[in-house]
């Protein structure tokens, strides 16, 4: 693995916090009927995507959960788009017909976005088996939520990825609750990572709260799938500060819980590293910390200034 | 620099919530992530966090008022110091705030407008009638409590269904009164409990199994039709499947394409099921009980945006309504509407709107169950009226209304003065975007639009 550079941790550190701070933005946004339907907030995960962003070709496919605000940022896509289709409109990836849960974009090989548990795992295989197809290096990271993990079709998918050696990363991202109900409730048997085993496919398990650990674990998977050994699982063991959608007042966990996770929390992690090894001063930071927020306050200005789509776009994109 | 908390939209479906608690008080100082309260929403009780830093100048609800609309502002915090400043500023705030306040007031005021609940002659004529009106989330909660309080062998699965009280609420309170082994929690595997259920119902239990939401449903396709369905058939007659699989159906409020869809069509056209879509919680409750208690696999489809809607019911533990019987909701003259679930309630506008602008007097037959379809109904309606709309959500292709029209071509053909209209959600998938969302669907204008062309109105 190449060492970390000063450039690397401030790249982590942006993108985490522009992140978090999209997502608080979106948040509000939602409480003022900006924003509707359903809302899944990436806070307290970010060091999941970030660390997986450190080492990923851009030529790399990605395919996630409905939780993808978070994903899209890190993709290095536009936080104004992205929050343009959280508000509905035309400016949005999507132009205002797919929201928050439901947002591509093809250029940037990024596959969405899937509302439907567990369907973008034989998704994501299928875009790595194009990979191979198209004899490109290249590899799909294809993330799934613990709750997935109950769900046939990801079982079908890794039998398919081991059989024909597709190069397919699955990040599953614990963290720790399916909706209301805690992995221990829902998976027979704590290792999800250990869930390819009868495949064939090495698995591990990684504390997601800590982006340099993410890191390391990425690059290892990511060699041993661009080296055309198949599959790899990495569970990635994480958490969210909120609720599982806005309107989940999370009542199945206690306070004492989320409080302890905020003690780990990965954004403050990765600025006392910078800290210590002198790669920002505390100026330095605050200067990041006040341009984020002023690039989100921006994105939500641009997201409820940007016009509805056209009625016509109703009948539009149907077929090609 | 003075900022107003507004009450804020915890729910896709949340236009007005309870203030149950205030956790500062005035005079408290609050920054960015700090709880300020507890709202009860339409689903939960949230708490709430704070977004801006200040000093809690004012609250400006008590403790338990109720029904406060979302954006209207419940606090105002700011720098103590700018106090007098600050007092301006929140009166001239104030005002534009009032104005959103209208026109989100105005917004409610429509959308409570698209559920009028005029009740039924029927409803009316049945003695046991409660003076309580309920929600239909509690007629269904009721109904199921009942019938597991009467059969031991009813139990009921789904996701969330227990410890969370349910996605949507309506299992609220059975796994406190039956425990975990009649009201299971599972796990994300719609394919796998489903097929569970179907075993469990094979062998005698009578399952009922919720559907999170119907979309879900389409994981675990192949077990309603392939086993539920068919295997009384294919066993010539040995093996029934006596489960109920319910759950919301329909658009929900901007949750888009995967989430946001109607699968009555599609259900009601397998031999083996039943599908039943009740309109209010008076008939839910009474269509629930006859699924409930009937041998054969039956879909119930409900609907998200009317569990909220309040009505009398039948508290009669035994009262129900039969499978396969239409409810003709109002009685008229000059043209037939058939709907079912929540279209019965725009076409109920719509029919006040066509006696009030054009004089025409419309019957409405809500069909309550759409398979067995109850045709004599429809069909006995026709040669009274001479004209026919069918209005619904579904897709235009292949859906309810165009059953009927088949059938009504073929059975009452000379008794028809125009061509029979459909009125369905546009032939798309469903849009995010709030304003493409109201195209989508079938509005009050579009019946009244094909009531005119029926009517050869202008």
């Amino acid at each position: 693995m190449k060492k970390l550079k000063k450039a690397d941790y401030i790249k982590m550190y942006s993108y985490m916090l522009k992140i978090r701070r999209f997502e608080e933005r979106a948040a509000q946004l939602y409480g003022m009927g900006k924003i509707g339907g359903f809302c899944h907030l990436y806070i307290g995960q970010e060091a999941v995507v970030v660390g997986i962003l450190m080492t990923i070709d851009k030529n790399d496919s990605v395919v996630t959960t409905y939780r993808d605000h978070g994903h899209m940022i890190a993709r290095g896509l536009d936080p104004k788009r992205i929050m343009a289709e959280l508000t509905g409109r035309a400016d949005g990836y999507s132009a205002g017909k797919g929201g928050s849960m439901h947002m591509f974009s093809k250029e940037n090989n990024f596959y969405g976005g899937h509302g439907i548990v567990g369907a973008q795992v034989p998704i994501g295989t299928g875009i790595a088996f194009t990979h191979k197809y198209n004899k490109q290096k290249n590899i799909c990271r294809t993330y799934i939520g613990d709750g997935a993990m109950n769900n046939g079709q990801v079982f079908e998918a890794f039998n398919l990825a081991a059989l024909w050696k597709l190069p397919v990363l699955y990040i599953i991202e614990n963290n720790k609750y399916g909706m209301g109900t805690s992995v221990d409730r829902a998976a027979a048997g704590p290792d999800l990572y250990k869930r390819g085993e009868a495949f064939g496919i090495p698995g591990e398990k990684v504390d997601g709260m800590n982006v340099f650990k993410v890191i390391e674990a990425a690059d290892r998977a990511g060699k041993y799938v661009r080296e055309g050994n198949g599959p790899y699982i990495i569970e990635v063991q994480t958490y969210r500060y909120r609720g599982h959608s806005m309107s989940d007042p999370a009542k199945y966990r206690t306070k004492e819980e989320l409080e302890n996770y905020k003690e780990t929390d990965p954004i403050e992690i990765v600025k006392s590293e910078m800290l210590k090894k002198k790669f920002a001063t505390e100026k330095e930071i605050q200067k990041i910390n006040i341009e984020t927020l002023e690039e989100i306050k921006n994105a939500a200005e641009f997201a409820t200034n940007s016009s509805f789509p056209k009625d016509s776009e109703l009948y539009t994109d149907v077929y090609l | 620099m003075s900022t107003e908390i507004l009450m804020p939209a915890l729910s896709p479906t949340m236009t007005e919530g309870n203030l149950s608690k205030w956790l500062i008080k005035k005079g408290d100082t609050v920054k960015a992530g700090d709880l300020i309260a507890e709202i009860e929403t339409d689903k939960a009780t949230m708490e709430v966090e704070a977004v801006d830093e200040g000093v809690v100048l004012d609250l400006l609800f008590k403790e338990g008022e109720v029904n406060i609309p979302v954006n209207k502002a419940i606090a105002i915090i700011g720098d103590p110091n700018e106090k007098v400043e600050v007092k301006k500023e929140v009166i001239i705030e104030k005002v534009i705030e009032e104005k959103k306040i209208e026109k989100i007031e105005k917004k409610i005021e429509t959308k409570k407008d698209d559920i009028i609940v005029t009740q039924s002659p029927k409803i009316e004529e049945d003695s046991n009638l409660s003076s309580k009106e309920i929600t239909m989330r509690q007629a269904l909660r009721d109904t199921m409590a009942e019938e597991m309080r009467k059969d031991n062998k009813v139990f009921i699965l789904g996701e969330e269904v227990a410890e969370y009280q349910g996605a949507y609420k309506v299992t609220q309170g059975l796994l406190e009164e039956f425990g975990k082994e009649r009201v299971l929690d599972t796990p994300i595997s719609e394919h796998g409990f489903t097929g569970l259920a179907v075993g469990a119902a094979f062998k005698g239990l009578k399952p009922i199994l919720e559907f999170m939401t119907f979309n879900f449903s389409m994981q675990a396709i192949d077990q309603i039709i392939n086993s539920a369905a068919k295997t009384l058939y294919m066993s010539g007659g040995q093996i029934n499947c006596p489960i109920v699989f319910r759950g919301p159906n329909g658009a929900a409020s901007q949750v888009a394409a995967q989430h946001s869809q109607d699968f009555s069509s599609w259900y009601s056209q397998v031999p083996g099921l039943k599908v039943i879509a009740p309109s209010t919680p008076y008939n839910a409750k009474g269509l629930l009980r006859s699924a409930i208690s009937d041998p054969n696999p039956v879909i119930f489809l409900e609907n998200e945006i009317l569990y909220g809607l309040k009505g009398s019911v039948n508290n009669d533990v035994n009262f129900s309504i039969p499978i396969g019987k239409a409810n003709i909701e109002k009685e008229g003259k000059d043209l037939t509407i058939v709907t079912y679930s929540i279209m019965l309630q725009k076409s109920k506008e719509a029919a006040l709107r066509l006696k009030d602008e054009y004089n025409l007097d419309a019957e409405i037959i809500d069909l309550q169950t759409l398979r067995p379809l109850d045709t004599e109904t429809v069909i006995n309606s026709v040669k009274k009226t001479n004209r026919l709309i069918t209005v619904e959500e579904s897709w235009p292709f292949g859906s309810v209304g165009s059953e009927i029209t088949n059938i009504v071509q073929r059975d009452a053909f000379d008794y028809l003065d125009s061509p029979v209209l459909k009125v369905n959600s546009a032939d798309v998938p469903m849009p995010y975007s709030q304003s493409l969302e109201k195209l989508y669907l079938p509005q009050v204008d579009d019946i009244i639009d094909a009531a005119k062309k029926v009517s050869y109105i202008k």
